[in-house]
């Protein structure tokens, strides 16, 4: 198999989806299908992409079953916020984005050294404790506005910043799952012990995993915080989690592909379900437990869009090779 | 120094001590075979020896490479660095993945570039990964699975997939390699192209190779030494000859009839 060749086609594939993605909904905006009350819904799916394609690397590729992903969020977002409303600048949004991002990372590292020596339930409520610490500082800080929260956030993204901050981190967490890096994560979902018996140390790449996770959910933290103007400790409870899991088990633990399009449908249902909002979490409760009984491994399992006819054309191709 | 020292080794689960007092030398370049009734505690004594499980008492000692070091109660990854490598009774293979995945993921420990590189995909990268997937398919070439590299490990047939684990292990580069039950459901003539392929593959790597085995058709043929434990304990050991005429080995295995 030529590395160089696969890696050309795959670059082919991401620029027509990214560019096609990006000129579909420009296109639609121009057309002025998508006006300011859409436009919430598309910057809630690219937000959710970002926020849950981390945690897909977390729980669905690693197999670390993680309740925090709001915390990490958390903690972009106030960073983010804090920084630009002291200055309201492009330049400190950026920088804000890349603190609040590098912090939740280093709090992935912390959380993760000790509890992800624990497995299934245990590590699931552990994570979540972190996220209530989290969300009960936000709550009592006088930097974070306490429980009134922070307002009147300078807003800094747009379409195609919110579209750009998709792309780059698709692409990268595809790109950390196609390495050997990302091998290592794989392996310890599919078998510990062998994967340590393989000389992996597996307490390294779980943290490695759930650091980038919670890199990725404090950028989509940072850009969640300069869209909706407000944050407030509420925002990141429980609730929050397990709407960023929703996204990563209904499309498919393992799947990059299945996360884009859960939280499109998702993003969407609720949309459509605006003035319902006690209906739209039954519909989430019905769905969950309908995932489960019929298609547990979610829409897309652990495929992806591309690999299926690129796998069976090199089938046909190795033999005659030999 | 043997490559491979075990002093007193004692493993005890709770009441019942699955490995006691055990001693055993393995020399570099041996072929050792390793055998008991079913429960006598040999995978046991691999679990002690890869990390898996950690000795309540007792040392292993590796000598390779000119360094002698205690490796006895190390994690599994820190001892399949210091170069031992094995594989599972009940196949442990990352069912999921692709056969090439599976020899790939053994071969991290080595690779040659890092996190950052994983995640831009560098020149670097794409060098490490050309070497990387040229490495495996030669390897992979010893069992004749090369054309399988895409499929699933789990849609391999059983005996294919008890191959792949002995290509994952020396994926790792090993120097001893740890076998258990390498021919546990294969039928006399698969057994037989294994036989060969074991002391082939100890040929052209140096290999030092310590296999647990039920089947005495291959132990016989290929150990030079062989290394009996009953209840935990070290029966008798010698060379095939010398244990086939064993009386206490004979009585241990009386009425199992292997
Ligand atoms: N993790 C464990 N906890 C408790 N007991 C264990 C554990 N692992 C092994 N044992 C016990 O230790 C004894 C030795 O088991 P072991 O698997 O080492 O035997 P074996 O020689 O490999 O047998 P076989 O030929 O059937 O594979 C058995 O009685 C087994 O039940
Ligand atoms: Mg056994």
């Amino acid at each position: 198999m030529d590395v160089r060749q696969s890696r050309k086609k795959n670059t082919v594939i991401t620029l027509v989806l990214a560019l096609g993605s990006f000129a579909i909904v420009q296109g639609l905006i121009m057309a002025g299908m998508i006006r300011s009350y859409q436009m919430v819904t598309v910057a809630t799916i690219c937000i959710n992409i970002i926020l849950a394609a981390g945690l897909n690397l977390v729980t669905g590729f690693t197999g670390q079953f993680s309740l925090g992903h709001a915390g990490f969020m958390a903690i972009g977002a106030y960073v983010c916020a804090i920084l630009t409303l002291r200055d309201g600048s492009m330049g400190s949004f950026f920088i804000g984005t890349i603190l609040g991002a590098v912090m939740a990372a280093l709090c992935g590292v912390l959380i993760g050294i000790p509890t992800l020596r624990l497995k299934g339930d245990y590590l699931a409520i552990a994570t979540l404790g972190f996220a209530e610490i989290i969300r009960i500082f936000a709550q009592n800080l006088v930097i974070t506005g306490g429980a009134a929260g922070l307002s009147g956030i300078p807003k800094f993204t747009n379409w195609p910043m919110l579209w750009a901050f998709t792309v780059v981190t698709l692409i990268l967490i595809i790109a950390f799952i196609k390495s050997s890096h990302g091998r290592a994560c794989i392996a310890i979902r599919e078998d510990e012990i062998a994967a340590e018996s393989m000389g992996i140390n597996t307490t390294k790449y779980k943290v490695m995993a759930f650091a980038i996770g919670a890199f990725f959910a404090g950028v989509g933290g940072a850009l969640y915080a300069s869209t909706f103007y407000i944050l407030k400790p509420t925002t990141f409870g429980f609730m929050k989690s397990i709407d960023i899991l929703m996204v990563v088990v209904l499309g498919g633990m393992g799947s990059m592909t299945g996360t884009v399009i859960a939280a499109a449908v998702l993003a969407i249902i609720t949309m459509l379900l605006q003035s319902f909002s006690e209906l739209r979490m039954v519909l989430y409760a019905i769905m969950l437990v309908a995932i489960m009984l019929f298609r547990p491994q979610g829409l897309m399992g652990d495929r992806e869009l591309s690999v299926p006819g690129f796998i069976k054309k090199r089938q046909k191709k190795a033999p005659k090779a030999e | 120094m043997a490559l491979l020292t075990v002093k007193n080794l004692t493993k005890s689960f709770g009441g019942l001590t699955a490995v006691s007092d055990v001693n055993m030398q393995i020399e570099e370049g041996e072929l050792v075979g390793l055998i008991g009734p079913n429960g006598a505690g040999k995978t046991t004594l691999f679990n002690l020896l890869t990390g898996v499980y950690e000795p309540t008492t007792g040392k292993v000692i590796l000598n390779t490479h000119g360094k002698e070091r205690e490796i006895q109660g190390k994690k599994p990854y820190n001892i399949c660095g210091e170069g031992i490598a094995r594989t599972f009774q009940n196949i442990r293979l990352f069912k999921e993945l692709s056969v090439l995945d599976n020899v790939r993921i053994a071969m991290h420990q080595r690779v040659g570039y890092n996190m950052m590189d994983a995640f831009l995909h560098t020149p670097k990268y794409v060098k490490e990964e050309e070497r990387m997937i040229k490495e495996a398919e030669e390897l992979l070439d010893i069992f004749h699975l090369s054309h399988k590299k895409f499929e699933k490990a789990k849609n391999l047939p059983y005996g294919e997939q008890r191959h792949l684990e002995i290509v994952r292990a020396m994926a790792t580069k090993p120097d001893l390699l740890l076998l258990d039950e390498p021919a546990a459901g294969m039928n006399p003539n698969e057994t037989a192209a294994l036989t060969e392929t074991i002391a082939q593959l100890r040929r052209d790597f140096g290999l030092t190779i310590l296999l647990i085995e039920h089947d005495m058709s291959l132990v016989m043929k290929i150990c030079e030494r062989i290394y009996v434990l009953n209840y935990g304990q070290m029966l008798a050991k010698g060379t095939p000859d010398e244990i086939r005429n064993n009386k206490q080995v004979i009585e241990a295995y009386l009425g199992e009839e292997r």
